[in-house]
């Protein structure tokens, strides 16, 4: 993987794709699983903490699609401009969202059904 | 191909400069097609969300329908799917494409197995008369012992089947497309300096494994 001696142009030279090490993949695969139950668990107890409840599954949700992004996806190891490419869906996503809900909460009651 | 030429044993159109400069263009298309993949299920998770603020009880009702432990085991097959659709890319890596063979193997199987438990989770809901928006059908609820609470209940509904279902077809898409990649690999055509195919696909899976990520506690644990 790493003998990369053929091409060193002089401008935007792509290096050789990053080979992730098996174990890395064993690694992220388990952490997936561990998160799942963990998700699992914290649903059960929900009773004991529930304004947090949507919070704590969406937290470890969200840690589970760094994982799957960053080594899954190769994103990690991936060019900066991918990287800023994804991150741009959901850049779009954020203000689909801002605007919906600045829209929807902010109207003034017309005696009307939504 | 008739513009392209042969550098280290990979055809390489004649407009790159070398295997990595189309290499990491493809994978760019790929990224960009990942956005509006973003996008499209973005607008429904926001109505989602929009719409459970304004009715929880009513989403609470319909959540009550769903089976987390379903779901639950939905979610541990497509996390094991991910995982070795990244063993298939990885074993082309380092040049064992047998191994790569069996990876994409189990991951078609694993998607399989994600769409029977779906089907039984859809058929049950059909047998009980719950179907989406107004298709909904509260005497044949109301025959199975689950009286219709709140009278938009078909709303929540409308959501499951269509994010669910959305992703369902995403799921049927990328079996297709991680068996197109299988057939070509058994045939020999990808080795470690060649497997673009095999990652684009790759990635195409794990945003579906990124979608349900999310879909999961949003459909059945928050309610």
């Amino acid at each position: 993987m790493a003998n990369n001696q053929s091409h060193h142009n002089d401008h935007g030279a792509h290096a050789e794709p990053h080979v992730t090490p098996l174990r890395t993949y064993l690694n992220v695969g388990a952490a997936l699983f561990a998160l799942t139950f963990l998700t699992i668990i914290a649903h059960v107890f929900k009773a004991h903490y529930l304004p947090l409840a949507p919070f704590i599954a969406f937290g470890i949700a969200a840690i589970k699609a760094f994982l799957v992004m960053a080594w899954f996806m190769h994103l990690k190891y991936d060019e900066p401009s991918n990287r800023v490419i994804f991150a741009l869906g959901f850049f779009g996503l954020a203000v689909l969202f801002a605007f919906c809900v600045i829209d929807i909460f902010t109207r003034v009651a017309q005696g009307t059904v939504l | 191909m008739s513009t392209s030429r042969l550098i280290n044993g990979v055809e390489v159109a004649s407009h790159f400069r070398d295997v990595n400069h189309q290499y990491s263009s493809n994978k760019e298309g790929i990224w960009l097609f990942m956005v509006t993949e973003i996008l499209m299920f973005g607008g429904l998770f926001v109505g989602y969300i929009i719409f459970h603020s304004l009715y929880p009880e009513m989403f609470a009702e319909g959540a009550s329908y769903l089976d987390w432990k379903m779901g639950f085991v939905n979610t541990l097959v497509l996390i094991f799917s991910s995982f070795t659709m990244a063993l298939g890319i990885y074993y082309n890596q380092v040049g064992q494409p047998k191994r790569a063979t069996w990876a994409l193997a189990i991951t078609v199987l694993c998607g399989a197995i994600f769409m029977v438990i779906k089907y039984f989770e859809y058929t049950h809901k059909f047998h009980m008369g719950i179907f989406p928006g107004r298709l909904i059908n509260p005497e044949m609820m109301a025959e199975h012992g689950h009286p219709m609470q709140h009278a938009n209940l078909g709303m929540y509904f409308g959501f499951y089947y269509c994010m669910s279902g959305l992703h369902g077809i995403h799921v049927l898409i990328g079996m297709g497309l991680i068996t197109w990649v299988m057939i070509r690999n058994i045939k020999g055509e990808f080795n470690p300096k060649y497997y673009t195919p095999i990652e684009g696909v790759g990635i195409f899976w794990h945003i579906v494994d990124l979608i349900w990520i999310f879909l999961f506690p949003l459909l059945y644990l928050v309610g």
